[in-house]
């Protein structure tokens, strides 16, 4: 401090003192001052929403309505959050091919930008589920068996112990989760697309979804390891005694009839 | 066996057209007999015998090789190791290697042994002649007075006492085996008919274990719950979730169409037993926008949003519902056991 005063008549002094005023006042404005990266933001968003509409007009609107308020022959879409968007479209299960009990899982029509500009359109109607970040449904690192536990109190009575699916009622059926991005699962579990049940954050924590996630990939993704090889579908026991009795008893009958067909005689007759 | 086969003398006999007269034959249906016994190469050829022993022997051989094999398997294959093997995926190579020797090690038995029948065993039909069952007069003769006199010597009819008190120690034996049944009890009583929810009971989130706000019940979601004071590592756990086992649904509040569900529902959310009415499987296969829930055991269809009445089926009769409300912390709280048994129906339900 005594060296500070000693030079506080020092001929910078006050170039100095006028540099740390500057310095300070351009820091307090750009910390305060309205941020112009947000406008920018904003103006995206709503030209986001702007393409959106045009494609919910022209893809969508004939079902859901003009405004999204939903018709006979669609649900309304207010407030379903643009997850929904994003795993309706996203699977190609949206824009639906024909009305039915469920609508199936079937080729991507539009592309990621297309279908970001269209969640944003569907966002805009009403708060719903946000389209979730990598950080949200990434399984990096979460527990396996835990997701096990998780799965079998909460999906497995419907989408089989191995996520291979299963039926439900007149026509309806939980679709299989084999090969489902980790992204669309999480959004499934968000929302509850079609007759699935939806589990919101508030009853089923972003860590236990995580979790949840990282059991199907574990037990069903393309990686996932079939200790006994044929795994006839995942379907449990039905569907291994029904190979044991028809293929196995099967060979076996084929086998002796083989053996009584050929006789070991010298002279064939 | 061909027509070609049968021996001539057998055959109905032919016209005679010389004479113009029909011979027939003294029996046209008499027993053929077995045909005539045909040989083996290795009955013939002993260097082919030699060569069906060297491949019975050869068959023998290969199976004990691949029990080594699966013993070997065993020893060097760790528990986790996965392989990828085409067209199976990525399996474990313990599970592969010991299916594969121990199906190849039973299968060479067998083979050996069948081929080991067919070359190599005497293959002479042998008829053996039956004989009547019964035995002839003389032995039944002999055993019915053999009988007669043991059972005079015993005083079996004479002395009554020994025979009755006899009788009574044999029919009693077996009452001490029933009476053991009795360690398969304790009978139920009254624990088909309630479960473990009271009033003022908090209902607790099965994922998060912890008690759940009406505001997280959001509509179309699905929850399930178990009551306040049950832990998972309680022993009598399974016991209990078994009849306690909730499901939490929230329907908007004009769309229930019974009256009483939607009373004992609170603000639309309704808390419906998990066990099916018909056999007792647990029950949760929900469908947000229909309110059908589905039993996979025997397709037991419930309309949750209709007092879960039963709409297709073998299930007897509705799922029973749990009245909830709000306590003053604001959780969810049952106010009340349920109204009816859960689960199956049994005898006494009535």
């Amino acid at each position: 401090m005594k060296k500070l005063s000693a030079r506080r008549r020092h001929p910078l002094a006050a170039v100095v003192v006028l540099l740390l005023a500057l310095a300070a006042t351009g820091g307090l404005y750009a910390a305060f001052a309205p941020a112009g990266t947000a406008k920018a933001d904003e103006t995206a968003q709503s030209l986001a929403i702007e393409e959106g509409k045009k494609l919910y007009s022209v893809g969508c609107a004939s079902c859901h309505g003009t405004g999204g308020q939903g018709t006979t022959d669609g649900p309304s879409l207010v407030g379903v959050g643009s997850a929904a968007v994003d795993f309706q479209v996203g699977t190609g299960r949206m824009p639906a091919q024909q009305p039915g009990a469920q609508v199936p899982k079937k080729k991507v029509i539009y592309s990621q930008a297309e279908i970001d500009q269209l969640a944003a359109y569907v966002a805009s109607l009403g708060a719903g589920p946000i389209t979730p970040t990598e950080s949200q449904y990434s399984p990096d690192g979460a527990d396996i068996a835990k997701g096990g536990e998780l799965f079998r109190t909460n999906c497995a009575q419907c989408h089989n112990f191995t996520g291979e699916g299963g039926a439900l009622t007149y026509g309806k059926y939980a679709p299989s989760l084999e090969g489902v991005s980790p992204k669309h699962l999480f959004e499934a579990m968000q929302t509850g697309p079609q007759n699935m049940p939806s589990f919101p954050d508030s009853t089923m924590p972003e860590k236990e979804k995580k979790d949840i996630i990282a059991y199907v990939q574990a037990v069903n993704g393309d990686k996932a390891d079939s200790p006994g090889g044929l795994s006839l579908g995942g379907l449990g026991p039905v569907s291994e005694g029904l190979f044991a009795w028809v293929f196995g008893l099967g060979a076996l009958i084929a086998v002796a009839i083989w053996v009584a067909a050929h006789t070991a005689k010298a002279k064939k007759s | 066996m061909s027509s070609q086969e049968i021996p001539e003398e057998n055959l109905p006999a032919g016209q005679d057209t010389a004479h113009g007269a029909v011979m027939v034959a003294d029996d046209p249906f008499a027993d053929p007999g077995l045909p005539p016994h045909k040989p083996r190469i290795q009955d013939i050829d002993e260097r082919a015998a030699r060569r069906s022993e060297r491949a019975v022997a050869f068959m023998f051989t290969l199976s004990m090789l691949a029990t080594v094999g699966f013993i070997a398997s065993y020893v060097i294959f760790p528990v986790d190791k996965i392989v990828y093997i085409w067209p199976f995926g990525r399996v474990s190579a313990l599970n592969f290697a010991l299916g594969w020797t121990l199906g190849l090690a039973l299968f060479f038995i067998g083979a050996g042994a069948v081929h080991w029948a067919r070359t190599l065993m005497s293959d002479v039909e042998i008829a053996d002649e039956r004989h009547p069952i019964a035995a002839d007069a003389e032995t039944k003769a002999k055993v019915m007075s053999d009988f007669a006199a043991g059972a005079a010597e015993s005083g079996m009819g004479r002395r009554k006492l020994i025979r009755n008190t006899m009788f009574g120690a044999l029919s009693l034996v077996p009452l001490s085996g029933i009476v053991l049944l009795r360690d398969m009890g304790p009978l139920p009583e009254k624990k088909l008919r309630t479960t473990m929810w009271t009033k003022g009971l908090q209902l607790i989130n099965m994922n998060t274990h912890e008690p759940l706000r009406p505001e997280d019940v959001a509509v179309g979601s699905l929850t399930f719950a178990m009551p306040e004071g049950l832990s998972e590592h309680d022993h009598h756990f399974q016991t209990e979730i078994a009849k306690a086992a909730l499901m939490i649904v929230r329907i908007q509040p004009e769309d229930i169409k019974d009256k009483r569900e939607l009373e004992w529902s609170h603000e639309g959310i309704v808390a419906f037993s998990k066990i099916c009415t018909h056999v007792g499987c647990p029950i949760s296969l929900y469908e947000q926008q229909t309110h059908h829930v589905l039993c996979p055991c025997h397709q037991s269809t419930f309309d949750l949003s209709d007092g879960a009445r039963v709409i297709f089926g073998p299930a007897g009769h509705a799922l029973p519902q749990l009245r909830i409300g709000v306590n003053d912390k604001g959780f969810l709280e049952a106010l009340g056991d349920f109204d009816e048994p859960v689960g199956p129906s049994f005898w006494e339900r009535g």
